[in-house]
């Protein structure tokens, strides 16, 4: 049988990579919200260790995570595709100055999409994040997020680099319009 | 709206107001304010932004919950201080309570033409930035108002804004450092030691 790309998928993930957030020390978890990112988000909000940060738009995330940096403080930013455009500009300033940066990137516009108004960004994702010099590593099965979240940190935050995790609308699941 | 002219000049609102800086960690927007606080002194506890317009707020944000025990100084321009204008409602959510946003308002974009910024047209910054929840906030346009404020953004419960109303008048660009992985690493193993590097 073909997969619906509207079944809701039990997301183990978001508990693993909270769990990498702590290993990694990160301090700082800057977010504009998605559904996707619903669970981390929550995970992130009731843990002491770190600060959630709200934000109005994604590339005040990105100058946040440089100030934690110059701070001694790591953090990670949770967006969703749409909000990778915002931060191009923003982006300039990570690559010159080498500040590491984690992000995780939930697609829209990708898998099953519905809204066409969606597809422009979520398509152009990857590549205005690899011409603003982001290291983007694109993950399409959920089990393999762990990893791939571990992957990218070590890579933030050992070789200071700005880094984007593309977790597929195949694995955070196509918005159900009957919600 | 209604507005004052300025009197103040901004080379000597900036050097009173670093004079007193402390142990402060400070960071600049790009432009103006980034000339202003090299040609009050360099130090590598300040960090200037040569670029990332709309950004110097929201790194301060970032730097002061990296360090509570240090007080952040973001000292920037009106134009910058508009670009990102979110960061004023992201602060006024986290409550830091270490952190400073002074904005040394021209009223016009100075590195670019001089075109008149939207403070004035009578936008009122501090307004804005009292609405979003910040604990005091005001705009400056005396030296003895200056003389009041300078202690505040030191040592008042944060987050404190304030608008320093300067003049056009010409001041000689002052350049520091610009690589800015240098001006990163200057400013970790200042503040960090020989953990910057790890």
């Amino acid at each position: 049988m073909p997969e619906d790309p509207n079944t809701p998928r039990r997301p183990d993930w978001p508990r693993a990579v909270h769990r990498l957030f702590r290993e990694h020390e990160v301090r700082e978890v800057a977010y504009v919200p998605d559904a996707g990112h619903a669970q981390l988000i929550a995970l992130c909000r009731a843990d002491r260790r770190m600060t959630a940060v709200p934000l109005t738009t994604e590339e005040e995330g990105v100058a946040l995570l440089a100030g934690a940096w110059l701070g001694g403080a790591r953090g990670a930013l949770l967006m969703q595709s749409s909000g990778a455009g915002n931060c191009i500009n923003m982006l300039g300033m990570t690559q010159e100055c080498r500040f590491p940066l984690l992000a995780l990137v939930t697609m829209r516009g990708d898998w099953g999409e519905f809204n066409p108004w969606q597809i422009p960004m979520g398509q152009a994702t990857a590549r205005a994040l690899d011409a603003a010099g982001v290291v983007v590593q694109p993950v399409d099965d959920a089990q393999r997020v762990p990893e791939t979240v571990a992957a990218a940190a070590r890579l933030a935050f050992g070789a200071y680099r700005a880094v984007a995790v593309l977790i597929g609308q195949r694995v955070v699941g196509a918005k159900d319009w009957n919600k | 709206m209604k507005r004052s002219t300025p009197t103040l000049d901004r080379r000597k609102a900036v050097a009173e107001i670093l004079r007193q800086r402390g142990d402060a960690l400070v960071l600049t927007g790009l432009g103006s304010t980034c000339w202003d606080a090299a040609a009050a002194g360099d130090h590598p506890l300040t960090f200037y932004l040569w670029g990332a317009m709309g950004g110097a707020a929201m790194m301060g944000l970032g730097l002061a919950l990296a360090q509570p025990a240090r007080r952040v100084l973001v000292i920037t321009g009106d134009g910058e201080m508009l670009m990102g204008l979110g960061a004023l409602a992201t602060i006024g959510v986290q409550q830091p309570a270490n952190l400073a946003v002074i904005v040394i308002d021209n009223e016009h974009y100075g590195e670019t033409g001089m075109q008149r910024t939207h403070t004035r047209e009578g936008v009122d910054l501090a307004g804005m930035a009292r609405a979003a929840g910040f604990r005091a906030a005001g705009t400056v346009y005396s030296s003895t108002q200056l003389k009041t404020w300078v202690p505040r953004f030191y040592r008042a419960k944060g987050p404190v804004f304030a608008t320093v109303k300067v003049t056009t008048a010409y001041a000689p660009m002052v350049l520091p450092l610009r690589d800015g992985t240098a001006i990163k690493h200057r400013f970790r193993e200042a503040l960090l030691g020989p953990k910057a590097f790890e």
